[in-house]
């Protein structure tokens, strides 16, 4: 048996299909992942969120810190210890430039940060968190007193607003895109992982059931994992531990504009390996796949060019808004700019475009069918 | 709790078989497949005409998860597919035993239930996966 979320017996009070992820007992869906997906599109989903792991990174070094131990440069949130309320995606890398997780760091104030990590790898990550803290005067405070809620959709904030506290709910409804308020032990973040607005909602473990059952009388749809696949894969976005790991540098991933290669002088985890990894002739590149011919495109399908193996999908499946199967995949550069390819689907070699990831933002189709 | 009709035969791999009457079977996957894989996107049918022993790999139904391979419950011929199915996989979510039904055989041999689970030694086998 898995952890369980605060949420466990709502899930299945609601139906939920409950399967095992990152050690965790979570919902697949509830009924149709068809339709969770459709309602994060049209309208608003919630997903339970509490398995991923807030970490707080607090002391006088904590910008320091985090410029050592993270590619991107929490430098951008501020640049003095002025508090933005700002939100940086990054990777976390290791010596060998490969990714130990991928993360969203949130500015809480002057000296405070929360970074946001994955289920499955929270506890590795909290000790390399730990070890690279060594020398900084910084701690690293592990949050298991916390809940997650992500709500998305188009009504998702609107939906959410009277259901924030009154503390924290006007600068909530003024956030732009990336930026986070908190108050009263809430941290509200205009952040998401499905492509469309919305919030995601750090909360007392105590206080999520009031929010969970607020959001469902209010209309929004609970939505298990199945859509949260689906959305990000639409969105574009990298799943860690299928389109990363910690044998794959970020820009063979995709996600070299996360990286911050100024100032030059920060010296960051992994630098100088994916420094020498940028001039590699051989680095392949991440791409978008549409299928044309039929079947589904999944993870660890080939890639081929004029019969030859080209690459792999990371990422595929099918894609409830454009209604046809779709995929991120890692190819050779060269191959990159042939725009047609083939995919190796049970021995057949089926068709497939190569397109530029989003597939979807914001309900609306960001590729030609 | 899954729907199990007396009437039909099963598989272990959760094909159903329904007798014709007439030396052909009509061939899809239970109400327990289909909630077991979710949403189904995409169907690949079998060629009508092609020869099957039993247990060959011969069709494959994909949902949003996974896909998964439909197995020959009987040695035969196909001599019909549904096509329907091509642009409306979510048929076999909502109708299973009917209007979502896969292909149908020609039987090679006598017995159409040959080797086959009756409906209680089905649910057996549900209930045993549970």
């Amino acid at each position: 048996m898995g952890s369980r979320t605060p949420l466990f017996d709502a899930h299945v009070a609601l139906g939920a299909k409950m399967v095992p992820f990152g050690g965790w007992d979570m919902p697949l869906h509830y009924g149709s992942q068809l339709d969770e997906h459709h309602a994060v599109r049209r309208n608003a989903g919630v997903f339970d969120v509490s398995h991923m792991q807030p970490v707080d990174v607090t002391g006088p070094a904590a910008k320091p810190y985090l410029q050592f131990l993270l590619a991107n440069d929490v430098g951008k949130l501020a640049q003095t210890d002025a508090w933005t309320g700002r939100a940086l995606y990054s990777c976390m890398l290791n010596e060998r430039a490969g990714v130990v997780d991928d993360l969203i760091c949130y500015h809480l104030g002057p000296q405070r940060y929360r970074p946001v990590v994955n289920a499955a790898t929270a506890d590795k990550d909290l000790a390399w968190m730990q070890e690279r803290a060594a020398g900084f005067d910084a701690t690293v405070t592990r949050r298991d007193d916390l809940a997650m809620l992500a709500v998305q959709g188009p009504s998702a904030r609107s939906l959410a607003e009277p259901l924030l506290p009154a503390s924290i709910r006007a600068a909530a409804m003024t956030l732009k895109p990336f930026h986070a308020a908190e108050g009263d032990g809430w941290l509200v973040g205009r952040t998401g992982y499905t492509g469309e607005d919305g919030f995601e909602i750090i909360l007392p473990a105590e206080a999520v059931g009031a929010l969970w059952q607020g959001l469902l009388d209010a209309g929004v749809a609970p939505c298990g994992l199945g859509a949260r696949d689906t959305l990000r894969l639409e969105a574009g976005m990298s799943l860690y531990g299928q389109d990363m790991d910690e044998d794959t540098d970020p820009l063979s991933a995709g996600l070299g504009w996360t990286v911050a290669w100024q100032p030059p002088e920060r010296h960051f985890m992994g630098r100088k390996a994916l420094a020498a990894r940028r001039e590699a002739a051989d680095l392949p590149r991440c791409v978008g796949l549409l299928l044309t011919g039929r079947g589904v495109l999944r993870a660890h399908q080939q890639v081929l060019l004029d019969g030859k193996h080209v690459g792999e999908i990371t990422s595929g499946g099918f894609s409830p808004t454009l209604e046809r199967s779709i995929a991120l995949a890692r190819i050779d550069a060269a191959a990159a700019a042939a725009g047609e390819v083939a995919v190796d689907i049970r021995g057949r070699a089926v068709p497939a475009r190569i397109v530029k990831p989003p597939f979807v933002r914001n309900g609306q189709p960001k590729i030609d069918l | 709790m899954s729907d199990i009709p007396a009437d039909l035969k099963y598989t272990e791999s959760h094909e159903w078989v329904r007798d014709n009457g007439d030396g052909t079977v009509t061939v899809g996957i239970t109400d327990h497949a289909q909630d077991a894989l979710g949403d189904l996107v995409f169907v690949e049918l079998p060629e009508v005409g092609k020869a099957l022993a039993a247990e060959d790999a011969c069709a494959v139904v994909e949902s949003v998860k996974a896909a998964s391979d439909i197995y020959a419950p009987l040695e035969g011929e196909v001599v019909s597919v549904n096509e329907a199915l091509d642009g409306a996989p979510e048929t076999i979510n909502s109708d299973p035993y009917g209007e979502g039904w896969i292909f149908q055989l020609k039987l090679a041999g006598d017995d159409p239930a040959a080797g086959l689970l009756d409906a209680d030694a089905y649910q057996q086998v549900v209930e045993e996966e549970a």
